[in-house]
C-alpha cells in the first residue's frame, strides 16, 4: 500500500483527532442549546453559539446508506471496500467504512457498532461493524 | 423581472476528443453563440463562466479582449450555468449589463485531467473527515443516494439502467452525440458493465469527454430585433445544500426547493412543460430530479422513465440530446442543457425535434447533489 491519505488537524479538530488515539469518538455539543454535531466546527449550526464541548459517542448507529467501491481513487486504497453513512444514536451522521462484512449482508438501516483502524501517523479512523458480528 | 430577458444565441464548442485547449473551446462556443444571435464580441458587456482557472470570467474576458461591466464566476459545479441565467436576468433588469455570454468548456478527455477521487483541498472538513475513507468523488455519494432510493422505494438496478437506455435512444437521433453511431443500449448491457461504486456501473455514469457551450442573454425587447426568435426566460430557482457526504439527508434533494421557486416565478407547473432537460451525471440523478421537480410522485420515477411518455413522441420528452450519458458530458454539463432546451423551443432539433414545444425546463445539478438550479424557458408570445 502506498502512502495513506492522512488528516491535517486544525485549531478546532486537534482534540478530536487526539482522542482517536485512545479509541474515543468525540462529538460536539453546544453548551447553549445542547445541539450535537459532527464534523467539529467553530460554531453551533443550530444556534450559532461558540461554546462547544466534547462528549464521547456511545459508538452505536445504523447504516443510512452504503456503497462498495470497486475501483480505488488512488494507490492509497485497495478496492473493494465499503463506504457508508452511519447515523449515530446521538443524531449526527458521519462518513465511514463498514468493515468485516460481505456485500450480501449489507443493507440500509442495519445496526452497527464502532470499531477502529490505525493510520500511519498514530491517529485512528472510526469505522463500523454490523452488530450481529460482534 | 424574470419575463424581461431572453436567450438569443446558443452554440456548442467542438465535442468529444478535441485535443484543443479550454480557451480554444471557450472561444468556439462563445463566438458561435454570438453568430447564432447575429451579435459580435463588441456587443458583449457581461461574462459568466467557471472551470477555466481561479479567475475564470476574468480569464475569458482577457482572452477575448473584452472588458465587461459585469461578470460572475460562481463556482457551483454543473448547475452554475442555470444559476447564471438568474444572475444575468437580474443584471440586465438592473441595467448593469445588456448582453451577457454564459459559457463553459473543458478538455478533460484530451488532457486526462479527471480523477476518480476528485479534487481534495486539504484545509476543508471533507479532507479530514471523509477523504481518508476513500470515497470516489462524486460517484460514491450518488451511489449511496441510489442505494437509499432503492431501499426506500423497492427500485432495482434495472430501474436505474432504464435511464441510460433512454438517453441512448435519444442520442441515436442527435448527430452531435458521442454515442450517435453506437446503436441501442440494453438494460442487460448496463447491468453487465464494470461495477464502479455499487449499485452504479460505468454505464450508469456520464461520459467523460471534451466539450462546451455558450448561451447569449439580453433583454426581451432587444431580442425581438435579433437574428433568431427569442426564447424567454420565464423563471428560475436554486438551492445549495451540502459540500460534504454526511451532512444532509440523501433524499429528497435540493431540487425540490429550486423547482418550486422556478415554477412559482414563472407561474407554471410541471404539466405545462413540453421538453425536459435534466442533469444526468448518473442514472440516479434523473430519477431523483424527476420526483423532486414534481413530474411524478416519490418512488414513481422508475416507471415513468420506463414508459413511452419520456421517449421520442411522448408527452414528457426527457433529455432529448442524449444527455450527459450518451451525448456529451464535459465535467460541467449545465450549459448544454440550456443549448438543447433553446434548440427544441426554436424547432431546430432535427430528427429529435419535439412537436411544437412552448415551454422547456432545464435543471442543473452540481457537485455531490450539492447545488440545484432550475430554469424555465418559453417561446415568445
Amino acid at each position: 500500500m502506498s502512502e495513506q491519505v492522512l488528516p491535517i488537524p486544525d485549531d478546532v479538530t486537534t482534540p478530536w483527532w487526539e482522542a482517536t488515539k485512545e479509541s474515543k469518538l468525540l462529538l460536539q455539543t453546544c453548551r447553549e442549546c445542547q445541539h450535537v454535531q459532527h464534523y467539529p466546527r467553530a460554531v453551533c449550526t443550530q444556534c450559532a453559539g461558540n461554546q462547544l464541548e466534547w462528549v464521547e459517542s456511545a459508538g452505536q448507529g445504523v447504516v443510512d446508506s452504503f456503497t462498495v467501491v470497486h475501483r480505488a481513487p488512488s494507490p492509497a486504497f485497495t478496492a473493494p471496500y465499503v463506504i457508508a453513512r452511519v447515523r449515530l444514536s446521538e443524531g449526527p451522521t458521519l462518513l465511514t467504512r463498514i468493515v468485516g462484512a460481505d456485500e450480501s449482508e449489507l443493507a440500509c438501516d442495519l445496526p452497527v457498532a464502532l470499531s477502529w483502524e490505525s493510520l500511519s501517523d498514530g491517529h485512528q479512523l472510526p469505522v463500523f461493524q454490523l452488530k450481529h458480528q460482534q | 423581472m424574470s419575463a424581461s430577458t431572453a436567450i438569443v444565441g446558443v452554440a456548442e464548442s467542438d465535442l468529444g476528443v478535441t485535443n484543443a485547449s479550454i480557451l480554444t473551446l471557450q472561444s468556439q462556443a462563445i463566438t458561435r453563440a454570438l453568430a447564432d444571435a447575429g451579435l459580435s464580441l463588441s456587443d458583449v458587456d457581461g461574462i459568466a463562466t467557471s472551470g477555466v482557472s481561479r479567475f475564470s470570467a476574468t480569464q475569458v474576458a482577457d482572452y477575448l479582449g473584452v472588458q465587461p461591466g459585469w461578470c460572475d464566476s460562481t463556482f457551483a459545479g454543473g448547475s452554475a450555468y442555470e444559476m447564471y441565467i438568474a444572475r444575468a436576468t437580474q443584471a440586465i433588469a438592473s441595467g448593469q449589463a445588456s448582453t451577457i455570454v454564459i459559457s463553459f468548456a473543458s478538455n478533460q478527455r484530451s488532457a486526462r485531467s479527471r480523477s476518480l477521487g476528485g479534487v481534495v483541498e486539504t484545509h476543508t472538513p471533507e479532507a479530514q473527515f471523509e477523504s481518508p475513507f476513500g470515497p470516489l468523488f462524486p460517484l460514491s455519494y450518488y451511489a449511496m443516494a441510489a442505494q437509499r432510493y432503492m431501499h426506500e422505494y423497492g427500485a432495482t438496478r434495472s430501474d436505474l439502467a432504464q435511464v441510460a437506455v433512454l438517453a441512448r435512444e435519444w442520442a441515436l437521433l442527435n448527430p452531435k452525440a458521442y454515442r450517435y453511431g453506437a446503436g441501442p443500449l440494453t438494460v442487460e448491457e448496463v447491468l453487465a458493465a464494470p461495477m464502479m461504486s455499487s449499485p452504479l456501473t460505468t454505464a450508469d455514469c456520464c461520459l467523460v469527454i471534451d466539450g462546451g457551450g455558450a448561451v447569449v442573454v439580453t433583454s426581451l425587447e432587444r431580442a425581438r430585433d435579433l437574428a433568431k426568435p427569442p426564447i424567454q426566460i420565464l423563471g428560475y430557482g436554486e438551492s445549495t445544500t451540502n459540500t460534504s457526504m454526511s451532512q444532509v439527508p440523501l433524499l429528497p434533494t435540493g431540487a425540490v426547493a429550486s423547482g418550486k421557486a422556478a415554477f412559482a416565478r414563472a407561474g407554471l407547473s410541471p404539466s405545462d412543460v413540453d421538453v425536459v432537460a435534466l442533469y444526468d451525471s448518473f442514472t440516479i440523478t434523473v430519477l431523483l430530479s424527476l420526483e423532486a421537480l414534481g413530474f411524478c410522485g416519490p418512488g414513481e420515477a422508475a416507471s415513468l422513465v420506463a414508459s413511452d411518455r419520456v421517449r421520442p413522441g411522448g408527452d414528457i420528452p426527457l433529455n432529448t440530446s442524449g444527455g450527459g450519458l450518451s451525448y456529451c458530458h464535459p465535467g460541467q454539463y449545465g450549459v448544454l442543457l440550456l443549448v438543447e432546451a433553446v434548440r427544441q423551443l426554436r424547432g431546430e432539433a432535427g430528427a429529435r425535434q419535439v412537436s411544437d414545444p412552448e415551454v422547456a425546463l432545464a435543471h442543473g445539478t452540481g457537485g455531490i447533489l450539492s447545488t440545484h438550479a432550475t430554469v424555465l424557458l418559453g417561446v415568445d408570445r
